[in-house]
């Protein structure tokens, strides 16, 4: 059973790759210089951008990215974020604040502590009354939150954003999600081609691959540093026309074959 | 509009929550009217309110096979599908269909989030205590990852973490799952345990009632936080001929406020219209609304409201919160199996806690409970950040 789906926007940011063009440029061996601070998401109100904790940041900028490419309303698309650990700042901080002060935490800090955040703050930000979802994984987020987005574009046939993302760890919880550096990404997928198709993918569910996909060119650290990094990375490498097939794990013993079928 | 999905069977589903172990516990106490509150005894500082603990979590620890996973939402976790014959019917549809023809979608707020928080209230040098320094445990797929390697399930296995909603949304993308071919059946449900982020979370928001929540009391104080476990088992209809069904659900965002809800209702009337839609119904033919009424201020005049200008007075409605208290990312698959009960055994569940009715409450409200045949029954969840949730289940047709 296999499903296809069709790109029509790609949004990615990490310390060291500020969007898409900047993975292209990364490829073709010429090193693009490294993004100044924090993802803009420019999508957000000024106000919210204050408010908002790194992991909204971050989602929300590879959102916009890749929404901008495709040239569709935001609103129109159904959403789906995928976070393996959701802002684990913010879980640090509400752990310690419980382990030493519990009435004192912040009602901010809580509301965004939900692993829906970003999800909410995007809705909210583009006046998006479509379906919304955030989803996890642990290491397998990106491929099961590709299956889900394909899903419900196919099942529903509408197009639908895809962002996935986690943030670095923080203090006791760092050595334990091993996540050391930021790293997000997105894609607009429609059920059907159109003047907007960037890329075709075939989608299969597969027993999982014995060895993990790797980045191939790209730096080993940038996978070590982040999960979905790690798994997103063989992808943008296949939508960069570098490769025609990689295969992310989507669940304990289940893989999810990625074919390419045209590149526009 | 969405197209009408075919219905799915329903073919086994359980619940533990405050009112007990298992759906015969649950319907005793909804046909009594005996809610499953207590004053607030969980953790070393309790917080004056009230909560919905599920008893016997501490003494059910988990096998010795599953000892990484050991915390309380993956007891709870455990607990709940040892009820109702669950683990059996997960088994049998292993025998029928093969592990990796089966999704698995739960639900859950905070998953784990308690040993987390227990590991910070004893930290050894800076760092996670030696017994707690199990990653599975500290990310918010652990109850999925769990109840996979506690089932031996295979195929696609997939966290909702969308708060309040979650494990509502659980019933969405299992449907789209099977209705692609990609797998023949799935195990939803949804798994959330008290803890101090929670109480303290909500508390901090001031949407905590010191006394037990009252939902759509014209002097409600908040809400009453709750623990449970809750699991379904969805099949193609041919399958399971006489089991009640998935009729339909709706999802849709507010896109107005991170906890607070769209102050007409939008988002959740789209949900609402979204799930009629799948189903093929229209809102008069609806027999009961289980509401999500939290007893939030804002959360039951908006929702009632919602239900005064869409539903005849022949269509009854009451939330159950009054009962288990909210059990947040629990709350869809507890709800969802209240609304599979009052199908069953023709009862509609009595709006516990709504001792003198908010004026904005219709003649919808069912106010105590009523025998009734109930042939079509929804379910509201609405979460943080305006995400919506609605579920449509009916009789298997005759």
């Amino acid at each position: 059973m296999s499903m296809r789906v069709h790109v029509e926007g790609i949004g990615l940011w990490s310390p060291q790759l500020a969007d898409f063009a900047a993975l292209h440029a990364q490829l073709q061996g010429t090193p693009p210089p490294a993004p100044a601070g924090k993802p803009p998401a420019s999508t957000l109100p000024a106000n919210e951008r204050r408010r908002a904790p790194e992991s909204v940041l971050l989602a929300i900028e590879v959102a916009g990215q890749a929404v901008a490419m495709s040239g569709r309303a935001p609103a129109e698309l159904a959403c789906v974020f995928g976070s393996a650990f959701g802002d684990l700042s913010i879980t640090d901080y509400m752990c310690e604040t419980l382990a030493h002060a519990p009435t004192e935490l912040s009602p901010t800090r809580f509301h965004n502590s939900v692993h829906n955040a970003a999800a909410g703050y995007w809705t909210i930000a583009t006046g998006c009354h479509a379906p919304s979802s955030a989803v996890c994984a642990w290491h397998d987020s990106t491929g099961a939150g590709l299956l889900e987005a394909a899903a419900m574009a196919l099942a529903d046939q509408r197009p639908v954003l895809f962002v996935c993302s986690d943030v670095a760890g923080a203090g006791p919880l760092a050595p334990i999600t091993r996540s050391t550096q930021a790293f997000g990404c997105a894609f607009v997928l429609a059920p059907e081609t159109s003047p907007r198709t960037l890329a075709t993918l075939s989608l299969q569910l597969a027993p999982r691959a014995a060895t993990p996909m790797d980045g191939g060119a790209l730096p080993a650290a940038w996978s070590e540093a982040n999960a979905t990094a790690a798994a997103a990375l063989p992808l943008l490498v296949v939508l960069a026309g570098r490769d025609r097939h990689c295969q992310m794990a989507a669940a304990g013993g289940l893989g999810l074959e990625i074919l390419m079928e045209n590149v526009a | 509009m969405p197209q009408p999905i075919h219905p799915l069977a329903v073919s086994a589903y359980t619940v533990t929550s405050a009112l007990g172990h298992g759906v015969a516990d649950h319907l005793r106490a909804l046909e009594a009217a005996r809610g499953g509150l207590r004053p607030n005894d969980f953790g070393d500082a309790p917080l004056a309110c009230w909560i919905g603990r599920v008893d016997g979590v501490e003494d059910a620890p988990l096998p010795a096979a599953f000892a990484a996973w050991e915390c309380r939402n993956n007891r709870l976790a455990w607990l709940g599908l040892q009820q109702d014959g669950f683990l059996a019917q997960a088994e049998a549809a292993i025998a029928c269909y093969g592990a990796a023809r089966i999704a698995l979608v739960l639900g859950t707020s905070t998953a784990s989030i308690g040993a987390t928080e227990e590991g910070y209230r004893r930290l050894e040098n800076g760092r996670m205590p030696a017994d707690l320094e199990r990653s599975g445990v500290h990310m918010p797929h652990s109850l999925t990852a769990f109840v996979a390697a506690a089932l031996g399930l295979q195929g696609p296995a997939l966290t909702v973490s969308t708060a309040c909603s979650s494990s509502a949304k659980v019933f969405a993308s299992a449907e789209r799952l099977i209705r692609l071919g990609l797998v023949d059946a799935a195990v939803v449900g949804g798994v959330d345990t008290l803890c101090g982020s929670v109480l303290f979370g909500f508390n901090s928001l001031e949407l905590v009632s010191p006394e037990r929540c009252r939902p759509f009391d014209r002097a409600r104080r908040g809400l009453s936080l709750g623990e449970a476990a809750g699991f379904a088992l969805l099949e193609r209809a041919g399958a399971a001929p006489a089991a009640p069904r998935l009729l339909g659900y709706g999802e849709a965002s507010d896109a107005h406020h991170m906890s607070t809800p769209h102050p007409e209702g939008l988002g959740a009337e789209l949900a609402l219209r979204d799930a009629l839609a799948r189903a093929g119904l229209d809102a008069a033919q609806v027999d009961y609304i289980n509401l999500h009424g939290t007893a939030s201020l804002k959360n039951d005049e908006v929702e009632a409201a919602l239900i005064g200008r869409i539903f005849p007075a022949s269509t009854r409605a009451s939330s159950t919160k009054g009962y288990t208290g909210h059990t947040l990312g629990a709350a869809g698959i507890v709800e969802a199996a209240f609304a599979l009960l009052a199908l069953e055994h023709g009862f509609v569940p009595g709006n516990l806690g709504g001792d003198e009715p908010d004026p904005a409450c219709g003649p919808q409200f069912a106010w105590r409970g009523e025998r009734r045949d109930v042939r079509i029954a929804l379910s509201n969840s609405f979460g943080f950040g305006g995400n919506n949730a609605c579920l449509a289940f009916g009789k298997a047709a005759a």
